[in-house]
C-alpha cells in the first residue's frame, strides 16, 4: 500500500512506524518455530547454539537427533507415532461423519431449537481443556474405557465434532438447495442424492473440518494425559514429559517434523479454502 | 376468512393448510434425526459426564457409608460434651468392619480433610483396637490417644454426616465452615486459591490486552494490503495456528532460558550483563510471553474477517469531508471493527482462563493458573471431588462469556482459518 504522493510527512512517519509494528508482530508470530530447526540439528546435547553452530562449522551440525528419534531404545516415539497417527485417523472419521451428518440438519431451515443444539454440540471448543479431560475421564472410567484406544479416540471425536460443525455449516450456507431438488424431483433417493450431488459441492468444507479434527486430535495432550495408559501413549504425552524432565534435543528433531506435518496441513487446508471460495462464488 | 370461504385442496382433498403443516413437521423430524446422533453421543459422552462432575463436588456419602452406625447413635448426641458409650461402640463396630474390609487408609484420608491430625490416630486405633476387650469401649478407645477423647475430634467426625456438602466449594475459595456452623475465610498466609483464581483473571485479562494490541495492526495490515501480499503474511498467522501447541510451547522453553536467545540478544545490546541474566522462565513473564504468542492468532482471525467487510471508501469519505487520517480511523473505522474486537477478545479470554499446558511447563510456581491446580487435584491428591468443583466454578465463569459471546456475536458465526 503504497502512500499517495501528497500524504504530509507526519502521516508518513507514523505510516512506517505502523510498518515497523507489523513487521515486529509478524517476527514475534513465527520467528520462534523457527528456532527449533538448526537446533535439532545440533551435535552436542545443549539447547543453545554452539560456537560451531554459529560459525556454520559443519562438524557443529548432526543428524543424531533424529537417529535417535527413530532407532533410540529409551526413547517410545515409534510406539506414540503409530498410536497418535491410529487415533488421530479414527477420531478424524467419526467426527466428520457424525459432524457432517449433524451440520446437514442444522443448516435446513426447518430444524427446531437451532440456536440450542448448537451451543451444545459447539460447547467442547469452548470449555476449558482440563475440564473436558476430567468430565471424560470420569465417562471413560466408568463405562471400562479409560486407558484404551477406543476411549481415546471416543475422546477426540467429542472434541473435534465441533469444528466439522462449524465448517461444514459455513460451507452449507453457501449451498443452493435447489439442485437437491432437482436431483429429488428426477428420482433419485436422498442417500444418492447426498452422495453424488450434495457431498461433492460441500467436500472442501468437509476436509478443512476433517483436518481441524485431525490436528486436534494429534496435538491434544490435555484429556489423552488423564486417559491413557502406558500402551496408549502419545507423540503430544511423549513431548509432554519430556519437555518436563529434561529438554534433550530428540524433542526438537520430534517438533522440526511436526512443523513439517502442520506446514503440509495448513496448506492443504489453505488450497481447500480457496477452492471452496471460488466454487461458492465468494469473490474476495 | 369467513367460513363460507372454501378452503383450498390438495389433489387428495385434504386442505392445503393441514398438508403443509404436516409436510413441515415431517421436515423438523427430518433434520433432527440428522443432528440426534451428534447430539446424543455428546449428551451422553459429555454433558452428563460434567453433570456427574456436579454430583461428585457436592457428594459426601464416602464417609456417610463408611460409619452407618456411628452417624446414627450420634444423632442423639447433642456436641457438647464427649459423645456417649453408645457412639464410642458404634464407632468400634463401623471401624472392625472397615478394617475387614480393608478402607479403614480411606476413612483416615477423608476425615483429614475435616480436620488435621486423623491419620495417625485412626493408624494407631487400627493397631491398638485388636487386643480391645469387649464392653466399655468409650474408656479402651479414649486411652488410645488424648486426641480421641478431644471432643474437637468428634465434632469433626460429625460433620461429616451429610450425604451432600458444599465444603469443596467453599476451600474453592478459601473458606470454610467451623464448628459452630459459621462461614469463614481460612487464615492469611493459606489462602492459595484465591490468589490462583486472582492471578488466572489477571493473566487472562493481560493477554487478551497484549493480544488485541498486536493483532489489530496486523489485522489491518492483513485487511488492507493487496490479495496477493495478504495471503503470504497470511500464512505467518496460520502456520503457528496449526502448529502443535507443545511445538510452540517448546521453542518459547528454548528462547527463554538463561543462555537462550532472547538472554544472548539482551547481553548482546547491553541492556543485561552477561553475569545477570533475565529469568524470564518459569515465572509469570514466561507464561505471559508464551500464552500471546499462542493465543494471537484467535484474536487476528475474528478481527480480519471483521475488517476485510469495511469498504476502504468510508475512510476517504471521513477524510474527504475534513477529517485527517486519525479523525477518521478513530470516528469511522474503529467503531466499524467492534464486533471483531468482541468477538476475538472474548474467544481469547475463554481460551486463556482455562489453559493448562503452557502454564505448567513455562510458568514455574508462579506463573500457574486454576487449570494447574485442578489437574494437581486429580493426578497428585487424588481429591476428584474437590478438583470437580473447581473445575465446574472455572466452567460456569466460563460460561458466562460463552453465553455473552453467542448474544454479541453469535455461536454459528465462529470462523475457522
Amino acid at each position: 500500500m503504497a502512500l499517495p504522493k501528497y500524504t504530509e510527512p507526519h502521516y508518513r512517519i507514523w505510516h512506517y512506524v505502523y510498518l515497523t509494528i507489523c513487521a515486529a508482530v509478524f517476527f514475534f508470530l513465527v520467528a520462534p518455530l523457527f528456532v527449533i530447526f538448526p537446533l535439532s540439528f545440533n551435535a552436542e546435547e545443549f539447547l543453545v547454539f554452539s560456537d560451531g553452530m554459529k560459525r556454520l562449522d559443519p562438524d557443529a551440525f548432526s543428524l543424531r537427533w533424529y537417529q535417535d528419534m527413530i532407532y533410540g531404545t529409551k526413547n517410545p516415539w515409534g510406539l506414540a507415532a503409530k498410536n497418535s497417527f491410529i487415533i488421530a485417523i479414527f477420531a478424524t472419521i467419526g467426527s466428520v461423519i457424525l459432524g457432517t451428518v449433524a451440520a446437514l440438519g442444522l443448516s435446513s431451515r426447518h430444524m427446531p431449537y437451532k440456536g440450542l443444539i448448537m451451543a451444545v454440540l459447539i460447547s467442547p471448543m469452548i470449555v476449558p481443556l482440563i475440564i473436558s479431560g476430567v468430565a471424560i475421564f470420569f465417562f471413560m472410567a466408568k463405562v471400562g474405557l479409560a486407558a484404551t484406544h477406543t476411549g481415546i479416540v471416543l475422546a477426540h471425536i467429542i472434541l473435534g465434532t465441533p469444528f466439522v460443525v462449524i465448517t461444514v455449516t459455513a460451507t452449507l450456507s453457501g449451498f443452493d438447495h435447489s439442485v437437491t431438488r432437482a436431483a429429488a424431483s428426477l428420482g433419485s433417493d436422498p442417500v444418492n442424492t447426498f452422495m453424488k450431488i450434495t457431498l461433492p459441492l460441500i467436500l472442501p468444507g468437509v476436509i478443512s473440518g476433517g483436518l481441524f479434527a485431525f490436528v486436534t486430535s494429534f496435538d491434544e495432550v490435555v484429556v489423552v494425559l488423564f486417559l491413557a495408559g502406558l500402551e496408549n501413549t502419545t507423540i503430544p504425552i511423549q513431548m509432554w514429559t519430556g519437555l518436563r524432565e529434561q529438554l534433550s534435543p530428540t524433542i526438537l528433531a520430534v517438533a522440526t517434523c511436526l512443523i513439517i506435518l502442520s506446514t503440509l496441513i495448513l496448506v492443504t487446508a489453505e488450497l481447500l479454502r480457496r477452492r471452496s471460495e471460488r466454487l461458492r462464488g465468494i469473490n474476495r | 376468512m369467513s367460513s363460507e370461504t372454501k378452503q383450498i385442496l390438495t389433489t387428495d382433498g385434504i386442505p392445503l393448510e393441514v398438508s403443509l403443516k404436516k409436510a413441515e413437521k415431517k421436515n423438523k423430524i427430518k433434520a433432527f434425526l440428522l443432528v440426534a446422533p451428534l447430539l446424543l453421543f455428546i449428551i451422553i459422552t459429555y454433558v452428563f459426564p460434567i453433570g456427574d462432575m456436579l454430583m461428585r463436588s457436592v457428594d459426601d456419602k464416602m464417609v456417610t457409608e463408611m460409619l452407618p452406625k456411628t452417624f446414627k447413635s450420634m444423632e442423639k448426641w447433642d456436641g457438647q460434651d464427649l459423645p456417649p458409650e453408645e457412639v464410642f461402640e458404634a464407632f468400634y463396630f463401623d471401624f472392625q468392619k472397615l478394617i475387614e474390609e480393608e478402607r479403614e487408609g480411606k476413612l483416615s484420608t477423608q476425615l483429614n480433610y475435616t480436620k488435621n491430625g486423623f491419620k495417625s490416630i485412626i493408624k494407631k486405633l487400627r493397631r491398638k483396637s485388636k487386643s480391645f476387650e469387649e464392653g466399655n469401649y468409650k474408656e479402651q478407645i479414649m486411652s488410645v490417644h488424648r486426641r480421641w477423647a478431644d471432643v474437637e475430634y468428634w465434632r469433626a467426625i460429625k460433620r461429616r454426616a451429610p450425604a451432600y456438602t458444599y465444603q469443596k466449594y467453599l476451600k474453592g475459595i478459601d473458606m470454610y465452615e467451623n464448628e459452630k456452623g459459621e462461614i469463614i475465610n481460612v487464615p492469611e498466609d493459606r489462602r492459595v486459591h484465591r490468589i490462583l483464581w486472582m492471578r488466572t483473571l489477571e493473566i487472562a485479562f493481560f493477554v487478551t490486552v497484549f493480544c488485541f494490541l498486536m493483532a489489530y495492526p496486523i489485522a489491518h495490515l492483513l485487511a488492507t494490503l493487496p490479495m496477493k501480499y495478504s495471503n503470504l503474511l497470511m500464512i505467518c498467522v496460520l502456520l503457528p495456528f496449526w502448529t502443535s501447541l507443545l511445538v510452540r510451547t517448546a521453542s518459547w522453553m528454548i528462547l527463554l532460558q538463561q543462555q537462550g536467545i532472547v538472554n544472548d540478544f539482551f547481553v548482546m545490546i547491553g541492556l543485561v550483563s552477561d553475569d545477570n541474566r533475565l529469568e524470564m522462565m518459569f515465572n509469570k513473564t514466561g507464561s505471559y510471553v508464551a500464552m500471546t504468542q499462542i493465543l494471537l492468532p484467535f484474536m487476528v482471525l475474528p478481527l480480519y474477517s471483521v475488517m476485510k467487510t469495511i469498504s476502504p471508501s468510508l475512510m476517504r469519505a471521513g477524510k474527504s469531508l475534513g477529517g485527517t487520517p486519525f479523525v477518521a480511523f478513530w470516528k469511522v473505522y474503529f467503531p466499524l471493527t467492534i464486533p471483531g474486537i468482541g468477538a476475538g477478545c472474548l474467544l481469547v479470554f475463554i481460551l486463556a482462563i482455562g489453559y493448562y499446558i503452557t502454564p505448567a511447563l513455562v510458568g514455574g510456581a508462579s506463573g500457574t493458573l486454576i487449570s494447574n491446580q485442578i489437574a494437581f487435584h486429580m493426578k497428585s491428591t487424588l481429591d476428584w471431588s474437590f478438583a470437580s468443583a473447581m473445575g465446574l466454578m472455572l466452567l460456569s465463569g466460563v460460561l458466562v462469556i460463552y453465553w455473552l459471546y453467542n448474544k454479541l456475536v453469535g455461536i454459528d458465526n465462529i470462523k475457522l482459518g
